[in-house]
């Protein structure tokens, strides 16, 4: 075995474990709560490669609604889909899409791209 | 710099790509012009700026998020074979600009074709809820003037002239006529209305003037609520799409991890040249990009939703798709889903006119059809109904009340003391049962005064609907609140061998449940004592004519009250489902076949595919997906 053989071996042994620990490996992230005003709520998520922040939080029995911010061009996140809800949205028409979600009661609400990549959730507390 | 849109971007890549192409084509004649690598160098230059750098941009970010999705596989495989060229071209080697960006042309073709079909399957709802009438004439300070639906208030009176559409839901004040209810219930013969009928916003009124009143504005009318349960049913996810879900996650992954297998084995094992293995490993990553994975639910679900609403079919989620195979049984409640639910009254023993005024009193508030018919007999031979006080429903025996101080009661046989049992009465009113007859008692306090007897015909459509449904394999029974005789009667004129009769209306339940130990159930009704059957089925199926209650606890609504409605629904929803299955096995297969030929495989044979060639197998897989579920409109059904 020459010596690029080798290095080209090495090489791709360490991608294959760094692609499994950064995609496969446990990270979680931080959900965030929506800013409240006195008689509303909002929370802006921002679409680019996913959903930051994935989960939002909501307050029970404040009217709340969440801002999606489009900054992705790909086809992929092109739609956002709350299943629940029955909501399914072009995020493409418009810089911010506004979603109002319903707080009268304490609920988990999934959502979804249009072709159910990628994942995010808005819980209401 | 202005957004492009994804068509504008599409064409762009097209023509910078065409110098590409021409090169392509011209290599195997061995046509060269010099300078050629530094053409393409420029036009793949600029194809990545334009059409590329989105889905670099994208993979990053979702990179930041430790995702990895499509975009991932389309920046890697493009950034490789991109700056490979690019060195390639500097140190005076092959290079593979074309790959870069024929990729890029092909994923963008598909993204294009499929955003623009999708967008296609999702104008069901839209058309349907344009069909709204937009303006309205309403009565408003003693005149009628036009004005426009928003503004249109329950309680509102509006005027609908003959070839104008009905604006809202309402109640017909004035006027006869013949509406087009095809919108809602995909029937086409237009339906005789008078004063009294309801009316729904939207369908077409034909023949004559009318004058209605305003039941339900904006969300709660029909049409909107059909609307709503659509893009409820729409957006949601078939069972067997949970499985797909959870492959998306590690799928991008592994074949990045595949990839670099592929390059390590042909490079290091096989001693392939480093250009042909890592040509191998892009293509890996390029044919196993997972679009038509993504896409072959959710457009099979939208189209075929959207075509069984237009003929009068709701199926509510994309769970029911699934059940609906599964099943292998179907009960049907017999009064008013399986018959007319009109029985007539044609015997009566006893005291005619009192007996009669009597049972026509107490029955006067039961919307029973039973009650129905006593009170049509009644009027039709011109008996005053006395007032009744205090009436009260008996569940599942009959109705009580007082008139002038004294208690009537009418109802079936459980209704009876057991005094009364075995008497003359019982006796009459067996022989009257035995004609397959549904029998009330009327009773003075706990004295029997009189016997009516009442028969109820089969909808016009019901055997067809039967035969249709044994023909897709299940097995048909009926659950009846009526006595054993007067189902049995009815059942054998359909031809059902599975009868359960004398069920309490909170036993319907417990009969559902008993089918369910011998197979999947489906039940079919429309009253509000069936609400809870439909719950317990698999399948709950409300007729068009139901009430509320009944629609929001069944899985299926039909819009109309033909009963071959039922045939077409069940077939509907399996014929939506095995689209979906075979949408999900032509993208995996695409994978499947794919890789193994994209890894080199096969090369020994020499069957190979290069990346750009990856990328045009994997946009048409996308865009074949799309295909074959806009083709579920135009696709016939097997009844």
């Amino acid at each position: 075995m020459s010596v690029e053989h080798l290095l080209a071996a090495v090489v791709v042994l360490a991608l294959i474990v760094f692609i499994g620990w950064w995609f496969l490996g446990k990270h979680e992230q931080q959900a965030q709560s929506a800013k409240q005003t006195a008689q509303k709520q909002a929370a802006i998520i921002k679409v680019h490669g996913g959903y930051s922040p994935s989960t939002v939080v909501l307050k029970q029995g404040v009217p709340a609604e969440v801002k999606f911010e489009m900054h992705d061009q790909t086809a992929c996140l092109s739609h956002v889909v709350f299943e629940q809800l029955g909501i399914d949205e072009d995020l493409t028409k418009q810089a911010v899409t506004t979603v109002k979600i319903p707080t009268n009661e304490k609920k988990t609400f999934n959502f979804a791209c249009g072709m159910g990549m990628f994942h995010g959730k808005v819980v209401v507390k | 710099m202005k957004k492009l849109t994804m068509g504008q971007r599409f064409w762009l890549t097209l023509i910078f790509s065409l110098p590409l192409i021409w090169q392509m084509l011209t290599m195997p004649f061995g046509w060269h012009y010099s300078g050629q690598e530094w053409v393409a160098l420029a036009s793949t230059t600029i194809i990545m700026l334009i059409s590329a750098r989105p889905y670099w941009s994208s993979a990053w970010a979702a990179f930041k998020l430790h995702k990895a999705n499509m975009n991932t596989l389309v920046a890697v495989s493009t950034t490789v074979t991109y700056f490979y060229s690019l060195f390639a071209v500097l140190t005076g080697i092959a290079e593979y600009f074309e790959s870069a960006a024929l990729v890029t042309l092909f994923v963008l073709l598909g993204d294009y074709l499929s955003e623009r079909m999708s967008n296609r399957a999702n104008d069901a709802v839209k058309k349907l809820l344009s069909l709204q009438a937009a303006m309205a004439e309403v009565w408003r300070d003693g005149k009628y003037q036009n004005l426009p639906i928003e503004q249109v208030r329950q309680g509102d009176r509006v005027r609908v002239p003959a070839g104008a559409k009905v604006p809202v839901d309402g109640k017909i004040l004035t006027g006869e006529t013949e509406i087009d209810e095809s919108l809602v219930t995909g029937e086409s013969v237009p339906v005789a209305k008078q004063p009294g009928d309801q009316v729904i916003g939207a369908t077409m009124n034909t023949t004559g003037l009318i004058e209605v009143e305003v039941t339900q504005t904006g969300q709660d009318t029909t049409l909107a609520q059909i609307g709503e349960m659509m893009r409820k049913a729409q957006t949601s996810h078939a069972p067997i799409e949970s499985l797909v879900d959870r492959i998306a996650g590690i799928f991008v992954p592994a074949v990045l991890i595949l990839a670099l297998l592929t390059f390590a084995i042909w490079f290091v094992l096989l001693g392939a040249s480093f250009t042909q293995a890592m040509l191998f490993g892009v293509s890996v990553i390029v044919i196993a990009c997972p679009c038509a994975l993504g896409l072959a639910t959710p457009t099979a679900l939208m189209v075929g939703m959207g075509r069984s609403a237009r003929s009068g079919v709701l199926i509510k989620n994309g769970e029911v798709l699934e059940k609906a195979v599964e099943l292998q049984q179907i009960a049907f409640d017999k009064t008013g889903t399986l018959t007319k639910g009109q029985p007539e009254l044609t015997d009566l023993i006893g005291e005619r006119k009192t007996v009669l005024a009597v049972a026509a009193a107490v029955e006067q508030k039961v919307t029973h059809p039973l009650a129905q018919a006593v009170i049509t007999a009644a009027q039709k031979e011109k008996i005053a109904i006395p007032a009744a006080e205090h009436s009260q429903v008996l569940a599942g025996k009959g109705t009580a009340a007082e008139i002038d101080g004294q208690l009537y009661s009418v109802g079936n046989r459980r209704l009876l003391p057991t005094a009364a049992v075995n008497s003359t009465w019982t006796q009459q009113a067996e022989e009257l049962a035995a004609e397959g007859k549904t029998v009330s008692y009327v009773l003075q306090g706990k004295k029997i005064i009189g016997l009516l007897a009442f028969k109820d015909l089969p909808k016009k459509n019901a055997k067809r609907a039967l035969a249709d449904l044994r023909r897709q394999d299940l097995r048909v029974a009926m659950i009846t609140g009526d006595s054993h005789r007067a189902a049995a009667s009815i059942a054998s004129q359909l031809g059902i061998k599975q009868v359960i009769a004398d069920v309490l209306p909170a036993k319907k339940v417990a009969a559902v449940k008993t089918l369910q130990q011998h197979g999947s159930t489906a039940f079919v009704g429309d009253g509000i004592n069936d609400a809870p059957a439909l719950a317990q089925a698999d399948v709950g199926i409300a007729m068009g004519s139901g009430t509320d209650i009944a629609i929001s606890s069944s899985d299926i609504v039909l819009t109309s009250s033909d009963l071959l409605g039922v045939p077409k629904a069940i077939a509907l929803a399996r014929k939506i489902f095995r689209r979906i299955k075979l949408n999900l096995f032509w993208a995996f297969i695409y994978n499947l076949i794919g890789i193994p030929i994209a890894a080199g495989l096969f090369a020994k044979v020499g069957l190979m595919l290069s990346p750009e060639l990856a990328a045009l197998a994997m946009a048409f897989s996308s865009v074949s997906v799309v295909t074959s579920a806009l083709l579920l409109n135009y696709s016939k059904l097997r009844l």
